[in-house]
């Protein structure tokens, strides 16, 4: 299928999902929190999509906007195609639902992103820190993380 | 909705009570963070009944550096640096997947030659990659001699990619717009003579480990993991296919000109350590195989299309691009912000899903078994921690 077509009948879907302009090669869309374990369980089982495998997952920090923008990339083998879906949660309560029941490799990348982003996944069975200690203060890859650490380097 | 944040420390003490049986008494058992098995610093926990593993619970970050982050603050080209440290096994191919991304997003076009040179240069180094492995796994399992015919001929192909790139392990050589530098005069012939080395080389492999019964006793039907369960774990690279699902990029998805190239890309069946062991020993033969077809075919032509040090824009937006390297999927995501420094950068590190696939491989297997499954994975920690 290509890119505009698998856009397109996945905005079909649901009314959740809209249409997402991105400049790569791939169809991506953007999804409502609430509706996202349903949309992806559906692009994974209707033969029609068979969005098999999450292949990744990444957080965005958009400081500006006051939001996290979090992706899924998935991966289709059976048709060959690739999608990209995004959500957006607000920077002061960033909660998503888990995607642990649909992918059970969510489990561990949600726990990456809440390590370093904070981001909390509702009803992950093991919301822990992945890299870093359990008493770790602060998130580091949000924008505004400060440290005593850090470099401050002239720019 | 509550939402419960929870320490290692509280998920042992929970797990400490379930499932016990009057009879026998669970326990609990550090491996690593330095044992000699893991090839660096991976910590396991494990839940032991006897000699059982019921629970094996990576604990990871020993040696996190921060690349993401470093990355927002440095131009693209500064970028590429880094990555050859995190799987420093695939270092052209970490190099390559960076500056693939770059091209994609600011639109540089570069040509054939760059493309050839990246190509050979990637398959050389999945070999190099599968050497150290396969000696590394003869070691894991009480072997010695494979290491060192694993090093051995290993040396050889160093040597020949010396010569061009100046190093031997964290190879520096493509950057985005072209290659640090063209090829040394002797490469083509070089590496001729490695291909013409190496071949018997191979049957000598089979000879030593993979007809060995030991061996096959310690690999065949442990660790096995479906090919459904792989998927939904999210395995790439040989693991994947060994369990049977015949995804290779390079097929699929072809970049560089591995659509110039005949090769097959073996698939397992069973998908338990034996088969991820025969799909890279395979795939040490296939990539002869591509290197030998391309290699009188460089076609001629500048090795950089576009200045160095030259600060790279890319439009605001967000890319994504992926490339299969020796162990599966290496993704880069870039977040611009239309400046010279990525807003946002990301890894999807091949080895950090493998390792998620160790829990429900070895569940219920023996302790002894963890070693050659996780061998089979073919992990390197410094691309877990990034």
């Amino acid at each position: 299928m290509e890119r505009e077509a698998l856009q397109a009948a996945v905005c079909e879907l649901d009314s959740a999902v809209r249409p997402l302009d991105e400049n790569a090669d791939r169809a991506a869309v953007i999804v409502e929190a609430s509706a996202l374990p349903a949309i992806i369980r559906r692009l994974r089982d209707e033969p029609e999509f068979a969005f098999a495998q999450l292949l990744d997952h990444v957080a965005v920090d958009w400081i500006d906007r006051g939001q996290f923008e979090l992706i899924y990339q998935l991966y289709s083998f059976k048709h060959k195609h690739f999608l990209s879906v995004s959500v957006l949660v607000p920077r002061e309560d960033p909660r998503v639902p888990t995607l642990c029941r649909v992918h059970p490799v969510a489990e561990w990348q949600e726990r990456e992103v809440y390590d370093l982003f904070g981001v909390l996944y509702e009803d992950h069975p093991d919301l822990r820190r992945l890299f870093l200690e359990d008493d770790w203060i602060g998130f580091p890859l949000r924008k505004d993380y400060q440290d005593d650490f850090m470099l401050d380097r002239p720019r | 909705m509550t939402i419960e944040v929870s320490s290692l420390k509280e998920l042992v003490e929970q797990a400490s009570g379930d499932d016990r049986s009057p009879d026998t008494q669970e326990y609990f058992v550090n491996m690593g963070p330095q044992h000699p098995s893991t090839h660096g610093v991976l910590r396991l926990v494990l839940k032991l009944d006897g000699e059982r593993v019921l629970r094996c619970i990576p604990v990871l970050g020993y040696i996190h550096r921060s690349i993401e982050k470093i990355s927002e603050h440095m131009n693209y080209m500064n970028c590429v640096h880094l990555t050859d440290r995190m799987d420093y096994l695939s270092s052209i191919m970490n190099n390559w997947a960076v500056s693939k991304a770059v091209e994609e997003a600011a639109g540089i076009e570069v040509n054939s030659r760059i493309q050839y040179i990246r190509t050979i240069f990637a398959e050389l180094e999945r070999i190099q990659s599968h050497q150290l492995w396969w000696g590394v796994l003869g070691m894991d399992l009480g072997a010695f001699t494979p290491f060192l015919y694993g090093i051995r001929d290993r040396e050889v192909l160093n040597d020949v990619m010396e010569e061009t790139v100046g190093a031997r392990l964290t190879m520096n050589y493509v950057l985005p717009g072209g290659l640090m530098a063209d090829i040394h005069p002797n490469f083509v012939h070089r590496v001729k003579e490695f291909i013409k080395y190496f071949r018997p080389k191979l049957d000598e492999y089979d000879d030593l480990l993979t007809n060995n019964v030991i061996i096959q006793e310690r690999l065949r039907n442990v660790g096995v993991l479906s090919a459904q369960t792989a998927v939904q774990y999210g395995a790439t690279g040989p693991v994947l296919r060994g369990s049977g699902v015949a995804f290779d990029l390079r097929k699929d998805h072809p970049y560089g000109v591995y659509d110039q190239a005949d090769f097959e890309v073996p698939v397992g069946t069973v998908g338990d350590s034996w088969d991820r062991y025969w799909v890279r020993v395979e795939e040490m033969r296939q990539s002869l195989n591509i290197v030998e077809q391309l290699l009188d075919n460089i076609p001629p032509g500048d090795f950089l299309v576009k200045k160095l040090n030259s600060k790279i824009k890319i439009p605001e937006g967000r890319y994504y691009s992926q490339l299969e390297t020796a162990r599966g999927i290496l993704g880069v995501f870039i977040a611009s912000d239309k400046k010279d420094e990525p807003y946002r950068m990301h890894y999807r590190s091949p080895n950090f899903n493998n390792l998620w696939c160790l829990e429900p491989m070895i569940k219920g297997d023996y302790i002894a078994s963890l070693i050659g499954a996780m061998s089979s994975l073919d992990l390197v920690i410094p691309d877990i921690d990034r």
